[in-house]
């Protein structure tokens, strides 16, 4: 039982950190009991007429014949039809109101981060703080965050399930994920995509706080000693596992872009200047 | 000389890697070792390797689907096992082992082992059902197995010389590319793909324009058993998705073969193309897959019912639906690429929509039992055990139909416990149910039938307790494809995920134990009638094992269950007044040899021996074109040698009587 509830507690799908993962759940937990219209009946028929009418059974009514009833087909066709009708509208809403490209909406202006999945670890830069991390993302609480994603590296999938689901992260692509935690609180993310011998150690913490706490930890990456200039880029951008969390206190500017730009200028097509996003 | 062959392609990297190799072998030299003592080469020669006899083929196939079956068990459950152990420590694979084994797992099951299995169910029951004498093209339907077998081969070497692909059986590039994945096993990936998706092409075609031209007079197409409807529909699958998956592999074989960049992160080229490709025919395939078990299920549960199936047309609309359906949902393997959300919520319409007829078939089965009179063969429990299961997967499937559910669980353990939840019971139960169903036709003598009953509850107990786990891990957010993990909360789950796994090895024990038991009972349990189960259909009219030709006569078909219909007018096996001559195709020794070629270059592809490939593909180029010019391929068996063996068979069916 302790098991049990101590599972329970863990699964984070299940229990969310915040609006847009929450929204999620409920679209899971909706279309779920729905679908309990058709399936409980369904196990219950399969036991039940076996059951009932087993050879054994010479009470139970046998007609070897019936085959056909206009009415019974109508109502199979009809009723799963029915069902799938409501789950498409819950579909097409949720799909548009959860979009990841959707900004949320909220009072305070959302906090942009740029996210770059490497082999084995994620690089995170604040573009208006000018600091860049290293396998720890933290964002304050009650904040959207607005990320986009990137990878240098093979296809990776950008996972906080506390806070967001997931996204892929394509090289030479942007793509992006909104994301909001409701109170302070560590998170694990992921990625999910699987990349290579360094796969499992690939994740990182997202580090929930109170505004204060977040500007208190902007402070101290810029105490940082690293700076991370093309240089610094290219000896992280090298294979490496289980890296510490790291702070770099500047930036190269417009580095973000010019990840993305190395993959899309190498080939000598016609291309605007701009990054290409995966969509615009 | 040998391209990148080396003796350091030898797998001496890790002992279990050795281990590996060394059960390889000495399984392969056991093999032949028998077939020596016995002398049974010239047997297995004239009589097996080169027959075209569809009922020959569809045991060849489901004997190779057997082997890779246990192969792709080895290797979950030593996933299952390093899952296990790994919190925390790095168990007792090293990744690039693990990476090794997923991949091979998926690759295995999914092409080398449930394809020939549907192949060969299909090869073995359809031609009887709808009263043909062979397939439309017997010796292509040779070329096919042993394209099949030879893909297969080439997996199987891997594990001996070289290694195998750790891009998992999807190949997703750029990883699948030669900037991150050098090595040959991509390569072999590759090519077990192209040789043997080539095979499956050919089968598609051959048993559509079988189906269609084929049939025994009277049969119309609104008279096919569900099974032989299921196998159409498959078959047009078949033809349309194959080819995507063979340009998507050619392409990913030239970025790494010639340097192009159709798949890399850059020179224009882009990744996403091929997924969008693989899937393509990758959902396609699901129901390729799929449907002939859906087919078996039909057939199965109105045999043991003893009872007509219920809503015959819409279960036959629906298989057409189906069959359209899965061309419009590829997407949804790949919401989080990041398309707009009117993309994705098309595309998860699309999906949902396949539920509907889905749904309406399972339904009709349950009908079936409906005031039915169930015997509870070992094939009708699997069939109820899929019912019971299958709604459960098909569930989990609409939840991550959702696109914004689907940013939730995809990737993660839930999505390898919801397609688990789809084709153990859906694909593999179904395939066993018809292999327990027909194995009395291939061989004369049912099956043991206790024995089967075991290995159905240890499967589907066992299913329960590995996939079940694997849904909450999914909740936990647990990726799949992990190695090792640090979260505590994990491991118990993962330690039921693989005691389940174990029930399932029991399973299989059994299912090996049945085959044991049956042969030692031959005698006892055989079947003179050639219809064990009092039948409804074509295929339980003739002999068991049938003769070369199936039907001396062919049969005149009035009804949708025309051996019950014919047993109602008391004119089942009644005898012609007189027989005919017969035309039968000649053994061919061609479909072995170009299999064995389409190893050769293979192999020569995955280690660049180029002198190799070139000589190979020659030689495939040479004996086609003799075996094309070459006009004496059928011969003619007199109405008196006809007339023998049916007398033979009445003499039989009368001692009996």
């Amino acid at each position: 039982m302790a098991l049990l509830a101590g599972g329970c507690d863990r699964m984070v799908v299940l229990n969310p950190k915040g609006p847009i993962a929450d929204a999620e759940r409920g679209l899971l937990i909706d279309a779920f009991s729905v679908m309990m219209l058709v399936i409980v009946p369904v196990i219950v028929m399969a036991f039940w007429f076996a059951w009932r009418y087993r050879a054994s059974n010479r009470a139970a009514r046998y007609e070897p014949k019936w085959a056909e009833s206009k009415l019974v087909d109508s109502i199979v066709w009809l009723i799963p039809a029915a069902i799938v009708i409501a789950v498409a509208v819950l579909v097409w809403r949720s799909t548009h109101r959860l979009d990841p490209y959707r900004p949320i909406a909220s009072d305070v202006p959302a906090l942009d981060i740029q996210v770059v999945g490497q082999d084995w670890k994620w690089l995170f830069i604040y573009p208006e703080q000018g600091i860049a991390t290293v396998n720890q993302m933290a964002i304050p609480a009650g904040r959207p965050i607005s990320l986009r994603i990137t990878s240098d590296t093979v296809m990776n999938s950008f996972y906080v399930p506390a806070l967001a689901g997931q996204i892929y992260a394509m090289a030479g692509m942007q793509t992006r994920l909104q994301l909001l935690a409701s109170q302070p609180g560590k998170f694990v993310g992921r990625n999910t995509q699987y990349s290579g011998d360094g796969f499992s150690d690939q994740f990182f913490e997202v580090l929930a706080t109170t505004p204060a706490e977040f500007d208190a930890w902007v402070a101290k990456a810029k105490q940082s000693p690293d700076k991370l200039d093309p240089a610094t880029y290219a000896r992280l951008a090298v294979r490496s596992r289980n890296v510490p969390f790291t702070y770099y206190s500047t930036v190269e500017p417009k580095l973000f872009d010019s990840i993305i730009s190395r993959y899309t200028h190498a080939h000598r097509m016609p291309e605007p200047a701009a990054a290409a996003p995966a969509r615009r | 000389m040998f391209g990148k062959l080396t003796i350091e392609a030898l797998p001496l990297y890790s002992a279990i890697a050795a281990g590996g190799a060394l059960v390889t072998v000495g399984g392969a030299a056991l093999v032949v070792l028998v077939i020596t003592w016995l002398r049974a080469w010239k047997y297995l020669w004239t009589e097996w390797l080169t027959s075209v006899d569809h009922k020959r083929i569809g045991v060849m196939y489901i004997v190779l689907a057997l082997i890779m079956l246990l192969r792709g068990f080895v290797d979950a459950i030593m996933m299952r096992a390093q899952q296990a152990m790994a919190l925390n420590s790095g168990g007792y694979l090293p990744p690039e082992h693990f990476d090794q084994i997923f991949s091979s797992h998926g690759t295995i099951m999914i092409f080398f082992m449930a394809m020939p299995f549907m192949t060969g169910l299909v090869n073995l029951a359809m031609p009887l059902q709808i009263g043909t004498r062979d397939v439309a093209f017997p010796f292509l339907n040779s070329l096919s197995l042993w394209l099949s077998a030879a893909g297969a081969g080439l997996v199987m070497v891997s594990l001996v010389i070289g290694k195998f692909s750790t891009a998992g059986w999807t190949g997703y590039p750029p990883y699948s590319g030669i900037q991150y994945n050098p090595g040959v096993g991509v390569d072999y990936w590759i090519w077990a793909l192209l040789i043997s998706g080539i095979g499956s092409t050919l089968s598609g075609i051959n048993f559509v324009v079988t189906i269609l031209k084929r049939r025994a007079p009277g049969m119309t197409l609104m008279r096919m058993t569900p099974f032989t409807w299921t196998a159409l529909v498959t078959s047009v699958l078949m033809i349309f998705a194959f080819p995507a998956l063979t340009v998507a592999c050619g392409l990913l074989a030239l970025d790494r073969l010639l340097g192009m960049h159709f798949f890399t992160n850059d020179h224009g080229g882009n990744m996403m193309n091929y997924v969008n490709l693989f899937w393509i025919w990758g959902h396609p395939e699901v129901y390729i897959l799929i449907l002939p078990a859906f087919g078996v299920f039909s057939e199965v549960v109105s045999t043991f019912a003893r009872k007509r199936l219920f809503g015959y047309e819409s279960l036959v609309y629906a298989t057409a639906a189906i069959g359209l359906l899965s061309f419009t949902v590829w997407l949804h393997h790949f919401f989080t690429m990041g398309s707009s959300a009117t993309v994705n919520a098309f595309f998860g319409i699309m999906t949902m929509i396949i539920a509907v007829p889905t749904g309406v078939k399972v339904f009709n089965w349950l009908l079936t039992m409906y005031r039915g009179r169930i015997s509870f063969h070992p094939s009708m429990l699997f069939t109820i055990g899929f019912i019971v299961t299958f709604v459960i997967g098909g569930m989990t499937g609409v939840l991550l139909a959702m696109p914004p559910a689907d940013f939730l669980l995809h990737n993660t353990t839930f999505l390898v416990a919801h397609f688990h939840n789809m084709i153990i019971p859906g694909v593999l139960f179904g395939y066993l149910a018809g292999y327990m169903y027909w194995f009395p036709k291939a061989f004369g003598f049912k099956m043991n039938e206790p024995w089967g009953v075991r290995a159905f509850w240890f499967w589907i107990v066992g299913f329960y307790l590995a996939f079940m786990p694997l849904y909450v891990l999914g909740f936990m957010g647990m990726p799949r494809r992990m190695e090792q993990y640090n979260d505590p909360a994990w491991a118990p789950w993962l330690m039921a995920a693989a005691a389940g796994a174990f029930l399932i090895l029991i399973g299989i024990a059994c299912l090996a134990m049945q085959v044991l038991a049956t042969f030692r009972d031959r005698r006892r349990d055989a079947d003179v009638t050639g219809d064990p189960y009092d039948g409804r259909t074509l295929e339980w009219a003739t002999a068991s094992p049938p003769p070369a030709y199936n039907f001396a006569i062919l049969p005149q078909v009035r009804d949708r269950e025309p051996l019950l219909d014919m047993k109602e007018r008391g004119v089942a096996w009644q005898k012609p007044a007189k027989y005919e001559d017969i035309e039968m195709p000649k053994s061919s020794a061609v479909g072995v040899v170009m299999g064995a070629f389409a190893f050769g270059l293979g192999f020569a592809m995955v280690w660049h021996i180029w002198w190799l490939a070139a000589a190979c593909g020659l030689v495939m180029w040479v004996t086609m074109i003799v075996r094309s010019s070459d006009d004496d391929q059928e011969y003619r068996l007199s109405a008196a040698e006809v007339a023998r063996i049916e007398e033979a068979r009445y003499r039989a069916l009368g001692s009996r009587a």
